[in-house]
């Protein structure tokens, strides 16, 4: 057994020490909202935070995160509110199929953490996360409205 | 914040249940409801929610749960049919919830939500009658309901947002308090439907259904599915498509952790089944395989190009478009022009790769998957069960994107496979990025030779279209071929018809296909042959208007259809054709009918002097006939151009010793944020007809953008995709 530091709980695993954290969240931890797309750090579907940082979990073997903090999608509504981006996502109808939509607001929450008022050259560099549907004009939209909430 | 008919509540509660009784995913027996894919609540089964008919459903508090037989794989489909049965039922909007009927159950009840299948942008337009007069008949039945309570007459009561009023009296009940009365009656023989002029929530860019789900991780798509017991395998098929299992061996991975079962099927395919995907993956990894491919080893893109460039000149072809004698005009014409463009086989890489739950035993079959068209994959269910279809069922999840892609049940038919390996365990099949990549139906490959003849005005005398490639109908569907032909092929350039008639008045003209099909096998792909055909018709049309010395869209206008032409004119106004643009950009121009609409785009780009491309700004206009959600038909327009110019910028699918060659998002780029153009889009609804929206936009994206790229450097693409293309001045 293994201890994670998930979501501000201390959970358990048995997984073995080289399984990328994307797996051992959604298979070991029930941890779904985290997606796989590539599994080559490509496409950002599973992004999640680790000590705040948006990190692709396909590419993070487990045995490398040690007790460091990680945030997944699930735990930023954990209260019972969303948060500003995620509200901002729901007034501006973003999510299409909604598989990457994930991915995308981790991306979106680091970003506005590290750069409050952040430009469209900021938001090009840190959202590098792939939505086929296409969504990235309201992606932008709803990243410049969560940042004048 | 507006959220409809959902509220936060612990995850606990949201994940999907196991059992299923009944037809329909949902259930009352969990405390608390619970959710499969996008249904919020699972109490429409319970004893008080009562059926109205297939299409509706009331609950005691009023709630009302609308059934969709589409799939939502983002286009919004949930949302706009649940508008336009809201809007004939009369009810309180916020109180509305979907949920899917299984394709078993619509078997059981003699089809009575008719066809299932997701694709050709047909949600609305093909079914927006039907559920309509459900919405209809169902609102008549509660007023009835009332009326009969009441003792007065139906005449004298009215409904409006869930609430029957005596209109004399104005006495008032809920749909909620006549639900079990109403289900009692006969649904009224003939309903009436509303103009949609008077359209309430239809027309109305009301938010989608579905969005808090997606924003919270909430929402489950087939890869998420989960049940006791369940295990995890993954698949490898011979890597080159027609291609055989020679041999492999079981033994060198059956100890690996996790390991359960180490199973061929289907002859092409070998499969681990693990406890998890990451142990099941690691296996497949390590399993010594071997391949017979034969001759197929000797296909590559080359041998490809070949076969297709004897098909531009071969002298049989099926002739889908003709009037007068194009060879003739264009013979005795001042001025001939001649080009041959190209298309590549391109992949739909949705982003949640291709999966499905199978739980199969001696006398059931039941699978758990995202899927474009639920009765197809029960269909592929039975047939791999070795099950009669009323002994199996599919029940539908959120898809993680379809564009085509899901519409085939080659994944489901495995899963199934599968899991009748191991009866009574559930199993999971996932396919790895590499095996979704390598093992589609693909975008088809064609080529184009087109030859026009200008007279000295510079009109337009005659043209001649010679397509050459690959037929989707007849890998996939041989009987929907005509004599021989694949009628498909000439979407956009059909003669005549509400579906994909050609717009342009040209005196003499031939259209014709010489069908040559190599292995690899193509699929409906979201636009299917609009895409290329526009590529061809549309470009061609910037290289006569040149040769001619004539602006493209003035050279356009003179030969296009009124409908074609004004929403042409719409898009060229909103972007301001014509009038000066900053210094170095340029508009390129497009237009197409397509799925029963039609559109056009102008695209704003500038090529800078080392070859850098940037797309500025795209402006499209839409006529779709009638709109059922504005504010989603501007997402699927804008949408579309993200897919449409990925294709364009970077789309291209090749072949090496008989196997595909790109393996994941690293050899198949895609378009970012950082490449995505302002999408400004046109409606332009003439409300006289109901077309699609889905798709149609992708095809004028790439004609409008090369067109563009011509004027900006004067270099005419003709071969996609363009990253293969050196824009720089004088290279």
């Amino acid at each position: 057994m293994a201890v994670l530091n998930v979501n501000g709980k201390a959970l358990n695993h048995s997984a073995d020490p080289r399984t990328p954290l994307l797996w051992v969240l959604r298979e070991q931890l029930a941890l779904t909202g985290t997606k796989y797309g590539c599994g080559i750090a490509q496409c950002g579907s599973c992004t999640v935070h680790i000590d705040g940082v948006a990190t692709r979990s396909c590419q993070v073997p487990v045995n490398s995160v040690g007790n460091r903090k990680i945030t997944t999608i699930e735990a930023l509504a954990a209260n019972g509110t969303l948060t500003k981006i995620q509200k901002a996502w729901v007034e501006l109808d973003v999510p299409q199929c909604g598989y990457c939509q994930s991915g995308m607001i981790m991306a979106a929450t680091a970003l506005l953490a590290a750069k409050p008022k952040p430009t469209d050259a900021d938001i090009d560099a840190a959202m590098t996360n792939i939505c086929r549907c296409g969504t990235y004009q309201q992606v932008r939209e709803a990243i410049h409205a969560a940042a004048k909430a | 914040m507006t959220i409809h008919q959902t509220s936060l509540r612990p995850s606990s509660l949201r994940r999907p249940s196991l059992r299923r009784r009944g037809f329909l995913v949902s259930g009352a027996a969990v405390a608390g409801g619970f959710s499969l894919g996008f249904s919020t609540f699972g109490t429409a089964h319970a004893a008080e929610a009562k059926e109205l008919n297939a299409w509706v459903v009331v609950m005691p508090d009023d709630k009302v749960v609308i059934r969709i037989a589409r799939s939502e794989m983002g286009q919004g489909t949930l949302t706009g049919l649940s508008q336009l049965v809201a809007e004939e039922l009369e009810c309180d909007w916020k109180k509305v919830t979907t949920e899917y009927p299984t394709p078993g159950e619509n078997l059981k009840r003699g089809r009575v939500w008719k066809n299932f299948s997701t694709g050709g942008s047909r949600g609305i337009r093909e079914s927006n009658q039907y559920v309509r007069e459900g919405g209809a008949m169902a609102r008549e039945m509660l007023i009835a309901a009332a009326a009969a309570q009441w003792k007065v007459p139906a005449a004298e009561c009215n409904a409006a947002s869930s609430v029957i009023t005596h209109k004399p009296s104005g006495k008032k009940l809920t749909y909620g308090a006549v639900a079990a009365a109403a289900a009692q009656l006969e649904p009224p023989k003939e309903v009436k439907l509303k103009d949609p002029k008077d359209w309430k929530i239809a027309g109305k860019p009301v938010k989608r259904l579905d969005t808090l789900d997606k924003v919270t991780g909430k929402q489950m798509y087939g890869i998420d599915f989960t049940m006791p017991g369940m295990l995890v395998a993954t698949v490898r098929a011979c890597p080159v498509i027609g291609g055989k299992l020679k041999s492999f061996d079981a033994a060198k991975v059956e100890k690996m952790p996790g390991v359960k079962k180490v199973v061929a099927i289907d002859g092409n395919a070998v499969v681990v089944v693990a406890d998890t995907y990451w142990n099941a993956r690691t296996a497949l990894a390590a399993l010594p395989t071997e391949w017979d491919i034969g001759d197929l080893g000797k296909v590559s893109s080359e041998t490809i190009t070949q076969m297709l460039t004897e098909g531009l000149i071969a002298p049989e072809a099926f002739v889908g478009n003709k009037v007068g004698d194009a060879k003739a005009a264009i013979d005795g014409a001042a001025k001939k022009v001649e080009a041959i463009y190209s298309f590549p086989y391109q992949h739909h890489v949705t982003m949640e790769p291709m999966n499905a739950t199978a739980l199969v035993t001696a006398d059931k079959c039941e699978v758990w998957c995202g899927t474009q068209n639920g009765e197809a994959a029960l269909a592929a269910a039975s047939e791999a069960a070795g099950l009669p279809i009323a002994k199996c069922d599919v029940i539908k999840l959120m898809l993680g994107g379809g564009f085509g892609r899901r519409g085939r049940s080659d994944y489901v038919r495995q899963a199934v496979l599968v899991a009748k390996e191991m009866p009574g365990t559930p199993v999971k099949l996932i396919w790895s990025r590499e095996e979704d990549m390598t093992h589609c139906q693909y975008h088809p490959i064609t080529m184009c030779k087109l030859t026009g003849g200008l007279d000295a005005q510079g009109n337009l005398v005659g043209l001649q279209v010679r397509i050459s490639g690959q037929s989707i109908l007849a890998s996939l569907l041989p009987g929907n071929l005509v004599n021989g032909m694949d009628p498909a092929t000439f979407q956009g350039l059909m003669a005549s018809g509400v579906e994909a008639a050609y717009g342009y008045n040209v005196p003499n003209l031939l259209i014709d296909h010489a069908m040559r099909n190599p292995h690899i096998t193509p699929g409906f792909w979201r636009g299917v042959n609009v895409n290329q055909n526009a590529v061809y018709m549309e470009c061609f049309m910037d290289e006569l208007a040149q040769a001619a010395g004539q602006d493209p869209l003035a050279f356009r206008m003179k030969l296009l259809k009124p409908k074609w032409a004004a929403v042409l004119k719409a898009a060229a106004d909103k972007a301001g054709y014509g009038k000066p643009l900053p210094a170095g950009h340029f508009h390129g121009i497009s237009q197409v009918m397509g799925y029963g609409s039609y559109v056009a785009g102008v695209a704003e780009v500038s090529v800078s002097p080392d070859g850098h491309l940037k797309i500025h700004k795209i402006t499209a206009a839409t006529n779709p006939g009638h709109v059922v959600n504005p504010a989603q038909i501007e997402r699927q327009v804008a949408g579309s151009f993200v897919y449409g110019l990925s294709a364009a910028l970077y789309g291209e699918i090749t072949v090496k010793d008989g196997a595909v060659e790109q393996t994941n998002f690293d050899s198949y780029n895609v378009m970012r944020m950082d490449e995505m153009p302002r999408v400004e889009t046109v409606l332009v609804p003439t409300n006289d007809f109901w077309g699609g929206v889905g798709e149609p936009t992708i095809a004028v994206a790439a004609p409008a953008v090369l067109n563009a790229i011509a004027k900006a450097t004067g270099k005419r693409v003709r071969n996609l995709p363009l990253m293969h293309h050196e824009l720089k001045k004088g290279a």
